[in-house]
């Protein structure tokens, strides 16, 4: 009973917070917050895997991010709507219901694609030079899409409004608000598995010496290709729900600021720490929204905390130590899974 | 046939030959030596075997077959296993995770298994883990299952990183410098180790060592290497006289005219 608490308690909150915005009690704002909370979980901790776990350094989340929102988004528009590029809509409209997710995996799985690409080249460059490749397939990335006109280039892509109207009108629920928390939960279940087991601490081992995991028969290449795709496709996931919660993207919206804000996120939260990087997002997303009414001001306040935290606790909240480590009490109702 | 052979090998570095016209046979069951002074070519012999170079020219042979241009994981899994001069643990994982790492080539599940949960994941990770605790024992280790191997004292990170070593269940291992930086008492614990590990695990090693001590009181037979090629080869005791030897560890006798 008590394996299963975490998962209870996670679904209970997210059928509160359901029911809140289908019956009105969460204005459309404080549904927006909560769905960009329910996103930067899933890239912030997707990116600790790179930049935490693996001691890699990353810099083009976004980019990824930037795939998946793409593909879904334009799988969305040619499946469920009438388009003046795509024509028609191939099945009914009605059937986005189902058949969101599969699109939204779609869109992962083109990120994990791309992910994998800029893997194979660079599995042998390691810190600084891997960092610009990443900042370089961030702009690679960007560029592509803003010379692409069939899919709007600089101007956008919009219209999954309507496809999410049409999953409204089937069955009346925030469905996007939904898949969030499905996805949220599917990213850390899947990342926790990963980075718990003897195959996945492969990437760790990379970490902290990576001669030493080579010669004790850890493929090291496979390991740092394996951690790049699943981290992307993740961020890929992410960016199509980012895409059907704005119902409007452009490339501006995936620069290089973007995967920064995403970095400062592992950070603030501790690299190579799960739990790190779901607090941090939940309260760096909270933070932006709270310091709203300070407008540019912003941008002083929030890298000036940077600064703190780098001077006072440079290995962010929780260092790469989890929630249960912290406090060890925790361990009575949420147990680790005992092999 | 040897276990390991060694046939003409020459290693560049740039225009450096590092090593030259090596030949090595090392017979299944011995404890072999290759001593030499700072900057012979020892470590560099290893990491060709290993796999982290390879040879300019010439052939690895292990087992009958050509290891020459694997990968060092790939070399790894075919049961050659060694450890570094500098220790190289895994400082953020304890003890116990250590010793389960080790075992990746051997974990016959993938990522799928491991994100799935699977049947096969959990069979598979149990005897991993169970394993890794043998391995513990056979260390007397034990109590040191959740300790991190930054915290322990100097001897036993050695005794932890030959474990480690032996987690792959080589056939043969090589180790590096094994007693680099150790204080006499635990010189004394780590001849009696690799003595104890050679005759529990059946294993044929290959050791590189500076400290004539251990050397000569664990090797059967030695090769000593200066400036990339063998200036002599035999047991213990007809290197320790043989003049070549002499010469390069303690220089050579000059008259100096006033």
């Amino acid at each position: 009973m008590k394996r299963y608490l975490s998962t209870i308690l996670y679904g209970l909150l997210s059928i509160i917070f359901v029911a809140g915005a289908r019956f009105g009690l969460i204005n459309a704002y404080e549904q927006i917050v909560i769905m960009f909370i329910g996103i930067n979980i899933i890239l912030c901790s997707s990116l600790n895997l790179i930049n935490g776990y693996m001691g890699e350094f990353s810099c083009g989340h976004a980019g990824f991010m930037a795939v998946g929102a793409y593909v879904t988004s334009i799988l969305n528009i040619w499946f469920f709507t009438s388009s003046p590029v795509f024509g028609g809509p191939l099945f009914s409209p009605g059937s986005a219901i189902f058949l969101f997710p599969i699109t939204l995996i779609a869109g992962g799985a083109a990120a994990a694609l791309a992910g994998m690409l800029v893997a194979i080249p660079s599995v042998r460059t390691r810190g600084d030079y891997l960092a610009i490749i990443t900042l370089a397939v961030n702009y690679i990335v960007k560029s592509s899409i803003e010379n692409i006109q069939v899919i709007g280039g600089a101007r956008g892509f919009m219209g999954m409004g309507k496809v999410v109207d049409s999953m409204t009108s089937v069955i009346n629920l925030p469905w996007v608000m939904i898949w969030i928390f499905f996805f949220t939960a599917v990213c850390i279940w899947i990342l926790n598995h990963f980075v718990n087991s003897t195959y996945g601490k492969g990437v760790i081992a990379v970490r902290d010496d990576e001669i030493a995991a080579e010669i004790m028969s850890v493929n090291t290449n496979r390991m740092k290709m394996v951690a790049f795709t699943l981290s992307s496709g993740l961020a890929g996931i992410a960016g199509g729900l980012f895409a059907h919660v704005l119902g409007y993207i452009n490339p501006g919206s995936f620069t290089i600021m973007k995967s920064t804000e995403i970095m400062v996120m592992v950070y603030l939260g501790g690299m190579g720490s799960l739990s790190g990087s779901v607090l941090s997002a939940v309260s760096f997303t909270l933070l932006m929204e709270i310091l709203r009414p300070l407008q540019v001001y912003k941008w002083v306040l929030i890298p000036l905390l940077l600064i703190i935290l780098m001077l006072y606790r440079p290995e962010g909240i929780m260092g790469n130590r989890e929630l249960t480590d912290v406090f060890p009490k925790l361990r009575r109702y949420f147990p680790s899974r005992e092999l | 046939m040897a276990l390991l052979e060694l046939n003409n090998i020459n290693h560049y570095f740039g225009g450096l030959q590092a090593v030259s016209n090596f030949n090595l046979n090392i017979d299944e069951g011995v404890l072999f030596g290759l001593i030499g002074p700072n900057g012979a070519g020892k470590t560099t012999i290893f990491n060709l075997v290993s796999g982290f170079y390879k040879p300019t020219e010439g052939e690895i042979r292990f087992n009958g077959k050509s290891i020459k241009g694997l990968k060092p994981h790939e070399v790894t899994s075919l049961g050659i296993s060694r450890t570094f001069q500098n220790i190289r643990l895994w400082n953020s994982m304890t003890v116990l995770e250590n010793l389960c790492i080790s075992q990746h080539y051997r974990l016959g599940y993938g990522f799928i298994d491991s994100i799935l949960y699977t049947g096969k994941y959990i069979e598979r990770e149990k005897n991993v883990i169970k394993s890794a605790r043998e391995f513990l024992e056979i260390l007397e280790m034990k109590e040191y299952e959740n300790e991190y191997p930054k915290n322990l004292p100097y001897g036993l990170q050695r005794r932890l990183e030959i474990g480690r070593a032996l987690t792959i269940k080589p056939k043969i291992l090589l180790l590096d410098e094994p007693a680099a930086g150790m204080a006499s008492g635990d010189i004394e614990q780590l001849i009696q180790l690799v003595k104890w590990i050679r005759g529990k695990f059946k294993l044929t090693i290959w050791l590189i060592e500076h400290q004539m001590k251990v050397v000569m009181a664990l090797c059967e037979k030695i090769d000593v290497l200066d400036f990339g090629e063998i200036i002599a080869e035999g047991t213990p005791s007809e290197i320790r006289k043989n003049p070549r030897v002499i010469k390069a560890y303690l220089g050579e006798e000059v008259t100096v005219h006033a």
